[in-house]
C-alpha cells in the first residue's frame, strides 16, 4: 500500500473492495439441489458455476434432468388451484413479503449477482437489486388490483419461465412476480453460468412463507429449458435470451396451444443529432454500450451520428472511454467488471475480428488479462460490416454516421431487431418524429436504458414479442375467459370443374389486391358448390398472389399515418356501404351475417380514436407513453364459419388499428369476402389496406406465416395453427390462434397492436 | 503555475451548446456513485481538498482579528497529532484565503512567509450592481493591498437578457484591472438557474480571459452544485479544446462535508483530469467544510470518532 505522501503525487483512486464474507458463508450451503415444492432435493449431477473475474469456482449446482422438470411441473400444477383460488389481496401480501426480504438481503444478493456473472457490484448494488424489489412492490400491487383491472380474464395456469445470465435476479423478478401476481404458478430455470441468485432466491421464498410449490427453480443447462418447454403440463412458457433459441422454442410450442411470450436480442440504434447535447450524448453512449459490460439485450450498440457533428462526437467519446476502469467486480470504483464466461468473451473477439476484417478501425481501452474485455468503439462501420448487423453482448459499440433525419431512421431500420432505440437531439419535434418512426418496443430521448416495473419492456420483430412490466407485461400472464368457437374442417379443393351450375348471368369473383380485382396468378379457379349447386367459383390463390398482396399492403402505408377519427370515418361509410348492398350480398350471407358486418364496423369504428396510449406513472421527471402501434402488415386466416362475418371479425379490428391486412377468407367459402371487395373498394378504404387472397388455407397460411414481411398473424382456423406457428419463426411474428373469431372485443385491439414505450425525461 | 494564463479568445456565441438538464443530473449523480475512496487513499485526498481550499469568510460581521484567526488555521488546518499521525514532513496549508477587500492587508499580514495567496472578492460582491467604474476601481483597490486573487461576480442580468457582448466586455476589464492578480469569475449559477446559462456565461468569462470560472458568492438561494460543475467542467473542456488555453474552476458555497470535498474531486479527476487536482486549477471555496474534513483525518489517525471541540476552530 502506497503511503499518503505518495498516493498525493498520484491521486489514484486506490482498492475499494466490497466484503465478500457473508456471501462465501452462504456459497458454503453447496452444492446445491432443486427448489421443487417449497424444499430442495438432493443434489444430483453436478456442474460448476464460476466468478468469471477469478477464474475460480464458487459453488457446485444440479444439472436438472427430464424427471427433475417433471417434478418441478407437477409440484407447481398441484399448488395452482390453491394459489389462483386465492384473493388478489391474499397473494399480494405473498409478494410484499418477497420484496422485503429482498430488500433486507440487499447485499448479499448484489455480491453473489457480481460474484457470479462478473459484473461491477455498484451496478449490481444500484440497478439489479433495487430494480427486482420494485417489480415485486409493483407486482403485490397487481395482484391486488388484478380481478378489478383485468375482468374476464384468468391465470394461464403453470408458467415455465427460462432466463438469461446478464441480468440472473432481476430477469428472475420480471418473471416470477407478474406471473405469481396473476396467479400462475411457475417452474423457473436459471441461466447455466449464474444460478446462484435464484437458489438464494428460493431461500427467500421459504422465508417469506410462499406456499409450497407455487414457484420451483431446476438448474441445469440448455437440455434442462428444452424439458421445460416440451413439457405437456406447462401452458405458458416465457423466455428471455437469444434469438435462435427463441426460434427454437417457437417451433418446439408450435401447435401445442401454449402461451408464449419471447424476449429475445437487439441490435439497438443510438441516434445523435447535431443539435444533441453532446456530452450528455456521450455519457448515453457509456449507459448504453457499457453497462454491464454491454451483455445488455438492449444495448444501444449502433451509434448513429449527425455527419456534421461526427468528428466532435467521436473524440469526445474515445476521451471518456479512457477513463473507464475496467476490472475486479467487487471493487466499487470498478465501471466494466468480467465478461460472464471464456465462451462469450472469445465470440466477443470473434466478432470484433470479423468487424476489423470488414473495414472497421477499432479504438480500445485498456482492460486486465483474464475474461475481460475492453471498451471498445468500432468506426467506420457500414451496414454491411457483421457489427453493424450482429448482436455482438459485449462492450463493443459502432459507429457510423447519417446526413438526414430520413437517413437516420433508414440505418437505425436496417435491422431484423427491434428492442430498443436512443435518440439525442435538444429539439424534441424531430425527437418525437424519430421516436415515431423508429421500430423499437422502447424509445428512449435523451436517455438510455432505463427500466421501471411500470414501463412495458419488450421487443418488435425477431427481438419477440410480448411485454414485461405495468399493465401490458401482466396480460401476458393473463388469458381471456372466452369460450373456443366452433371449427369446421376447410375441406378440400378442386380445380377442377364440377357437375353442377348456377342460376343467372355468370359471376366472376377475383382476389383483391392493391384495390384492384385481381385475376390468380396461376389462372386457375375452383368451385364453391353448396347443396350440389354451384354457388360460384373463386380464384385459386398461391404464393406468389400472396407476395403481390403484401407488397400491395406495404405501399398503403399512409392508413397507418392517419389518425383514428379519419379511420373511423371510413369504417362508418363501410357500415353504411354494406347496408347498402345488403341486397347483393345476400346471394352470399345470412342476413344476420350482414347485421353482424354492420355492427363491427361501427363497434371498431368506435374504437378507433379511443384504443389509444397511456402515460405511465414510473420516475419523477419523466414521461413514460405506452403507445398502442400498428404491426403494418398483418395476415388473417379466416376461419370456414360465417364466410362475411368471420372475415370482418378480423380485418375489421386490425385495419382499425392502423395495420394492412392481407386476408384469407374461408377456403369453403370465400365469395362473401370476395364480393364485399367491391364494396370495399367504394368505401374510401385506399387500395392495399385490406387485401383478399382465396383458396388452399394451407399452402396461403403456410406462406404468410413464413413471410420476413408480414409482422404478426391471426390464425381462426384451428386446422392450421400449429403449422402457421412453426413456419411464423423465420421472422419470429406473433402469431393469435384467434379464440372465437365470432366475436368482437378489445382482445382484437390488443391483438392488432404492439407496446411502443417512449421515455421523455424532461427538465427546464 | 505549470501552465501559461488564459489570454481570452474573441467572444464566440456559436460555441454555445444547450445542456440536457436530467442528463446532467444522471451523470452528476452516477459519477459519485462510480468511484469510492477508503482508508490511506480517502485520507489522501481529504488532504489535497485542504491544499486545494479557498477558506472563506465573507460576512458582515468580518473584523481584522477574524480575519487572523483564519489566516492562522490556515497555517495549521490540522493538529500536529494528525500530521504526524498521517505520516506528513511538514504542515499542510490551505489553497488560499478569501476575504472582503477591506480586510485584505489584514490577511496578508497575518499570511506573511506562509507562502498561501490572498484572494478578495470584488465589484461589489455579491450582487454586481455597481457602476463599472467603482467596481473597477474596487478590484485595483483590492490588489493594491495586496491581493493575489480576485473573485469578481458578473453581471447577471448579461446573462439573462442574451447580451453577450456586455458580459464579455466586462470580464475583459476586470481582467485588464486585475493586472498580475488573477481573475475567478463568479458567475452565480444560482441566479441563471439554467444549465444552457451556466455553459454559455462560463464560456464568455473564459473568452474574456478568466484564469478560474467560480460557481457561486455563497449568497444565492442555490449553491454550488455537481450537475452546475459538471456543466463549468465541460465548457472548460470545450473551451481547451477549442483554444488550447487551460483555465481553473472553483466551486463555492454550500459545501460542509468531507464527503463533498471527496465528489467534487471525483468530479475534477474525470472529467478534466489529475492535473485539476492541484490548486493552480482547482479550488475548493468553504469555511466549515475544513473542520469536517479534520475531524475525518483525526479518525483515520485514531480510530476513533472525532468531536468538533476538540479541533481548532477556523
Amino acid at each position: 500500500m502506497p503511503s499518503i505522501t505518495e498516493i498525493l503525487a498520484t491521486m489514484e483512486y486506490g482498492p475499494a473492495p466490497e466484503s465478500e464474507t457473508l456471501a462465501r458463508d452462504w456459497l458454503k450451503r453447496g452444492p446445491f439441489g432443486q427448489f421443487i415444492a417449497g424444499s430442495f432435493t438432493k443434489p444430483g449431477t453436478l456442474f460448476e458455476t464460476r466468478n468469471p473475474a477469478r477464474d475460480e469456482v464458487l459453488a457446485e449446482v444440479s444439472q436438472g434432468s427430464a424427471a427433475d422438470i417433471d417434478a418441478a411441473v407437477k409440484a407447481a400444477r398441484k399448488a395452482y388451484p390453491a394459489w389462483a383460488k386465492l384473493s388478489g389481496h391474499q397473494r399480494a401480501r405473498h409478494l410484499y413479503a418477497i420484496a422485503r426480504q429482498i430488500q433486507k438481503r440487499e447485499r448479499l444478493f448484489a455480491v453473489l449477482e457480481a460474484l457470479d456473472n462478473g459484473k461491477p457490484l455498484r451496478e449490481a448494488r444500484d440497478v439489479d437489486v433495487p430494480l427486482a424489489v420494485r417489480h415485486f412492490y409493483h407486482h403485490a400491487g397487481w395482484a391486488e388490483l388484478v380481478a378489478e383491472e383485468f375482468p374476464g380474464h384468468a391465470p394461464h395456469g403453470v408458467c415455465g419461465q427460462i432466463i438469461p445470465w446478464n441480468f440472473p435476479l432481476l430477469m428472475l423478478a420480471w418473471k416470477i412476480a407478474p406471473a405469481l401476481a396473476a396467479g400462475n404458478t411457475v417452474v423457473l430455470k436459471p441461466a447455466e453460468y449464474t444460478p446462484l441468485t435464484a437458489l438464494l432466491f428460493a431461500e427467500v421464498c421459504i422465508e417469506a412463507g410462499l406456499p409450497k410449490g407455487v414457484v420451483n427453480s431446476v438448474t441445469g443447462d440448455g437440455a434442462t429449458g428444452a424439458a421445460l418447454v416440451a413439457h405437456d403440463g406447462v401452458d405458458k412458457i416465457a423466455f428471455t435470451g437469444s434469438t435462435e433459441v427463441g426460434r427454437e422454442i417457437r417451433r418446439a410450442t408450435a401447435g401445442t396451444g401454449k402461451a408464449l411470450t419471447l424476449e429475445l436480442g437487439g441490435k439497438s440504434p443510438f441516434l445523435v443529432f447535431a443539435d444533441a447535447d453532446l456530452d450528455a450524448a456521450v455519457e448515453g453512449v457509456v449507459d448504453a454500450i457499457w453497462f454491464n459490460q454491454g451483455e445488455v439485450c438492449c444495448a444501444g450498440s449502433r451509434i448513429l451520428v449527425a455527419e456534421s457533428v461526427a468528428a466532435r462526437f467521436t473524440d469526445k467519446l474515445r476521451a471518456r472511454m479512457d477513463t473507464l476502469r475496467v476490472g475486479e467486480p467487487l471493487d466499487k470504483s470498478t465501471d466494466i467488471g468480467a465478461i460472464v464466461h471464456p465462451r462469450q468473451a472469445a465470440r466477443i473477439r470473434d466478432l470484433v475480428a470479423q468487424g476489423v476484417a470488414a473495414g472497421g478501425v477499432v479504438h480500445a481501452g485498456t482492460a486486465p488479462e483474464g475474461c475481460f474485455i475492453t471498451p471498445q468503439v468500432m468506426l467506420e462501420v457500414s451496414p454491411s460490416n457483421p457489427c453493424f448487423k450482429e448482436e455482438i453482448f459485449g462492450p463493443v459499440a459502432v459507429v457510423s454516421t447519417f446526413r438526414t433525419p430520413d437517413e437516420a431512421i433508414e440505418l437505425a431500420n436496417n435491422t431484423r431487431y427491434g428492442l430498443a432505440a436512443s435518440i439525442w437531439s435538444e429539439n424534441l419535434t424531430v425527437a418525437m418524429d424519430m421516436a415515431a418512426r423508429i421500430k423499437a418496443g422502447v424509445v428512449w430521448i435523451n436517455a438510455t436504458n432505463l427500466f421501471d416495473a411500470n414501463a412495458p419492456f419488450g421487443g418488435m420483430r425477431e427481438s419477440g414479442f410480448g411485454r414485461e412490466g405495468a399493465r401490458e407485461g401482466m396480460a401476458a400472464y393473463l388469458r381471456p375467459k372466452v369460450a373456443q368457437g366452433k371449427a369446421t374442417a376447410p375441406g378440400k379443393i378442386d380445380a377442377l370443374p364440377q357437375h353442377a351450375a348456377s342460376d343467372g348471368i355468370d359471376r366472376t369473383h377475383k382476389l383483391y389486391i392493391g384495390g384492384a380485382q385481381k385475376r390468380a396468378d396461376n389462372g386457375q379457379s375452383y368451385a364453391i358448390v353448396e347443396k350440389g349447386k354451384l354457388k360460384g367459383h373463386a380464384p385459386l390463390g398461391s404464393r406468389k398472389d400472396i407476395r403481390n398482396a403484401v407488397e400491395a399492403a406495404h405501399k398503403a402505408g399512409k392508413w397507418t399515418a392517419m389518425s383514428g377519427h379519419q379511420r373511423a370515418q371510413v369504417l362508418y361509410f363501410l357500415a353504411e356501404n354494406i347496408s347498402a348492398r345488403a341486397q347483393d350480398l345476400r346471394a352470399y350471407a345470412s342476413a344476420s351475417e350482414i347485421d353482424t358486418a354492420i355492427a363491427r364496423a361501427f363497434y371498431y369504428a368506435a374504437w378507433a380514436d379511443k384504443f389509444d396510449a397511456r402515460v405511465h406513472d414510473t420516475q419523477g421527471g419523466h414521461v413514460t407513453l405506452a403507445m398502442k402501434e400498428a404491426y403494418g402488415v398483418m395476415g388473417l386466416i379466416c376461419g370456414q364459419e360465417a364466410p362475411l362475418a368471420g372475415f370482418l371479425s378480423l380485418v375489421l379490428p386490425a385495419i382499425a388499428m392502423g395495420n394492412r391486412v392481407v386476408a384469407v377468407p374461408a377456403q369453403a367459402d370465400p365469395l362473401a369476402a370476395l364480393e364485399l371487395a367491391q364494396v370495399l373498394a367504394t368505401s374510401d378504404i385506399p387500395g392495399g389496406v385490406v387485401n383478399i387472397v382465396s383458396g388452399p388455407v394451407t399452402d396461403l397460411a403456410e406462406t404468410l406465416a413464413a413471410h420476413d414481411d408480414v409482422a404478426a398473424l391471426w390464425c381462426a382456423e384451428p386446422a392450421v395453427t400449429a403449422l402457421v406457428e412453426r413456419a411464423s419463426a423465420g421472422n419470429l411474428k406473433p402469431v393469435w390462434p384467434v379464440p372465437d373469431a365470432l366475436t368482437q372485443g378489445t382482445g382484437f385491439l390488443h391483438a392488432a397492436t404492439q407496446i411502443k414505450t417512449i421515455w421523455v425525461p424532461y427538465g427546464a | 503555475m505549470t501552465h501559461p494564463r488564459n489570454p481570452g479568445a474573441v467572444l464566440d456565441t456559436s460555441s454555445f451548446v444547450r445542456v440536457n438538464r436530467p442528463a446532467s443530473d444522471r451523470r452528476a449523480a452516477s459519477l459519485v456513485a462510480r468511484r469510492s475512496l477508503k482508508g490511506a487513499h480517502q485520507a489522501a485526498w481529504l488532504l489535497n481538498a485542504i491544499a486545494c481550499m479557498d477558506l472563506t469568510t465573507l460576512a458582515g460581521d468580518d473584523t481584522p482579528d477574524r480575519v487572523r484567526r483564519l489566516c492562522s488555521k490556515a497555517r495549521r488546518p490540522l493538529s500536529e497529532g494528525i500530521v504526524t499521525g498521517l505520516g506528513l514532513s511538514e504542515m499542510p496549508k490551505t489553497g488560499a484565503v478569501c476575504v472582503y477587500p477591506t480586510l485584505v492587508a489584514p490577511a496578508v499580514k497575518a499570511l506573511q512567509g506562509a507562502g498561501i495567496p490572498v484572494a478578495s472578492v470584488a465589484t461589489g460582491f455579491p450582487a454586481g450592481l455597481m457602476p463599472l467604474d467603482l467596481r473597477l476601481a474596487e478590484i485595483r483597490y483590492a490588489v493594491d493591498q495586496g491581493a493575489d486573487e480576485i473573485d469578481i461576480v458578473i453581471t447577471r442580468a448579461h446573462v439573462l437578457g442574451g447580451d453577450w457582448a456586455a458580459l464579455y466586455d466586462e470580464v475583459a476589464a476586470m481582467r485588464e484591472a486585475c493586472g498580475d492578480a488573477h481573475l475567478k469569475a463568479i458567475l452565480a449559477t444560482g441566479d441563471l438557474v439554467t444549465l444552457t446559462n451556466v455553459y454559455a456565461a462560463s464560456m464568455v468569462a473564459m473568452q474574456a480571459g478568466a484564469d478560474f470560472i467560480k460557481t457561486s458568492t455563497g449568497k444565492e438561494g442555490v449553491n454550488a452544485t455537481l450537475p452546475v460543475g459538471l456543466t463549468m467542467c465541460r465548457a472548460i473542456r470545450d473551451y481547451r479544446a477549442a483554444t488550447g488555453h487551460i483555465v481553473g474552476f472553483k466551486p463555492a458555497g454550500g459545501m460542509k462535508t468531507a464527503k463533498d470535498a471527496l465528489n467534487w474531486q471525483v468530479l475534477m479527476r474525470e472529467e478534466l483530469g489529475r492535473d485539476w487536482l492541484r490548486p493552480d486549477l482547482f479550488r475548493l471555496g468553504a469555511s466549515s467544510m475544513l473542520a469536517d474534513i479534520e475531524r475525518q483525518l483525526s479518525h483515520h489517525v485514531t480510530g476513533r470518532y472525532a468531536a468538533h471541540h476538540r479541533h481548532a476552530l477556523a
